[in-house]
């Protein structure tokens, strides 16, 4: 049997080439049978559950689009006043659902310590409502709200780091993924499922060839250049303690990866804006390799 | 395929008929048909663990040794994923006849 199909059928209607179905195949898999999933609204709840129909064959909960770290909360505590300490209760939402607008929720229940999982696909941006700018669009990225014009060219603020967001909050557990490395995704999956006791945050990184004006067939080219550009760190950090997965020889270009996206075509010649996205990216490197080696301990700076 | 079946005593936007929109078979989309030489597949499984269906498993093949790469047209959408990432360049495209 095929990767997750024992929890997630096909049939569902996410775009040829979607990389957030190949993140929640490998997301399923690795999650198992003993599971609950509470999801916001977002490309992967319309696509895969038109009703009467679902692609889930685990226990499975649409929530609204800002509330699933809540509801994931008190399913966890339901759960545990039954005496089922086993069954792993997981928030479920993109970038939109849990970076921007579900934030207070994703917020409030890493504030009080909750047993969950929370887990965030980012298609950065607003996929399934026709791509609009959300917080976990990246610097100079074209959307339906961040044009690029003759003046503005994309967005012109950074991508919030929703990771360390979470690793200032005193998370148990805080890893980021990309399904172009999908052995590592399962692995920081399985990792999140087996800790206990407080929350655990899964950053995954979900290319969306529709909304990114991406070649369908290039969905894993472009995830894997996310990392090996450096513009996509794979990292986690357990109980403070950071340390980056994989570490590219050489970044590559970041043009490479531009030239395969429409929505950064604008940038492609624009020396000046590439290399103040380079530089911005080598300068969190340094500094992320710095606290890696001098092994400081995050939880010390809250 | 799903065993379970939806039942109607409960109230509305339960469902229970777990894994059904598997009779969506999405092959209807497709523009463009993978198809493997499976004489040079080596099974390595790559392909199998991007494709955004799930609808390719590495399986015994009649008439071949080793486990080949085999896809499941029902819900092959026609991405061509599994072409790009074939690290032996062993699925090609054809233009779907319908
Ligand atoms: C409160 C509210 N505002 C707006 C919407 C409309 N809406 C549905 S899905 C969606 C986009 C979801 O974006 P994201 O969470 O990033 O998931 P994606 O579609 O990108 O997978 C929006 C704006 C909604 N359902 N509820
Ligand atoms: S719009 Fe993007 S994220 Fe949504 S189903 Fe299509 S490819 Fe996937
Ligand atoms: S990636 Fe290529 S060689 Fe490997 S199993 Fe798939 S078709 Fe065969
Ligand atoms: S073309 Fe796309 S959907 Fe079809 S088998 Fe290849 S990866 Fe899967
Ligand atoms: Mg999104």
């Amino acid at each position: 049997m095929g990767i997750g199909l024992k929890q997630f059928a096909p049939g569902h209607r996410t775009c040829a080439g979607c990389g957030s179905a190949i993140v929640f195949r490998h997301v399923l898999e690795a999650l198992g049978d003993d599971v609950i999933i509470c999801q916001a609204t977002g490309c992967m709840e319309v696509t895969t559950t038109p009703y009467p129909e679902t692609s889930f064959k685990v226990p499975w909960i649409h929530v609204v689009f800002e509330n699933a770290a809540s509801v994931a909360s008190g399913v966890k505590r339901s759960l545990k006043a039954q005496g089922n300490n086993h069954t792993r209760v997981v928030a479920m939402g993109g970038d939109g659902g849990m970076i921007d607008i579900g934030f207070g929720a994703v917020s409030g229940a890493l504030e009080r310590g909750e047993d969950i999982i929370i887990m965030v696909y980012d298609t950065e941006a607003y996929s399934n409502t026709g791509l609009q700018r959300s917080g976990g669009t990246p610097f100079g990225a074209s959307t339906t709200t961040s044009p690029a014009g003759k003046k503005i060219p994309g967005k012109q603020e950074w991508k919030k780091n929703i990771a360390m967001i979470a690793v200032m909050h005193g998370a148990k557990y805080v890893a980021t993924a990309n399904p172009a490395f999908w052995a590592d995704l399962q692995a920081k999956i399985k990792k999140a499922y087996k800790l206990e006791g407080g929350p655990r945050l899964i950053h995954i990184y979900s290319p969306c060839p529709v909304g990114w004006h991406v070649e369908p067939s290039k969905t894993i080219k472009v995830a894997k250049l996310a990392v090996e550009t450096g513009l996509w760190m794979l990292y986690e950090v357990e109980e403070g303690k950071l340390k980056i997965n994989y570490k590219p020889k050489e970044f590559k270009p970041v043009e490479d990866y531009f030239k395969l996206q429409g929505r950064f075509k604008h940038l492609l010649g624009r020396k000046d804006i590439m290399e103040k996205i380079e530089s911005h990216v080598r300068e969190w490197w340094e500094t992320m390799e710095k606290v890696e080696k001098e092994g400081i301990n995050l939880l010390k700076m809250i | 395929m799903s065993k379970t079946k939806q039942r109607k005593d409960l109230p509305g936007g339960i469902i229970t008929d777990i894994g059904s929109t598997a009779r969506n078979k999405t092959g209807s989309w497709r523009t463009f048909k993978p198809v493997v030489n499976l004489e040079k597949c080596t099974g390595c499984g790559i392909c199998e663990k991007f494709c955004p269906e799930g609808c390719i498993t590495i399986q015994k093949v009649e008439g071949y040794d080793k486990p080949k790469c085999t896809i499941n047209y029902d819900y092959c959408k026609g991405c061509l994923i599994c072409m790009e990432e074939c690290p032996f360049k062993v699925i090609s495209s054809v233009v779907e006849e319908k």
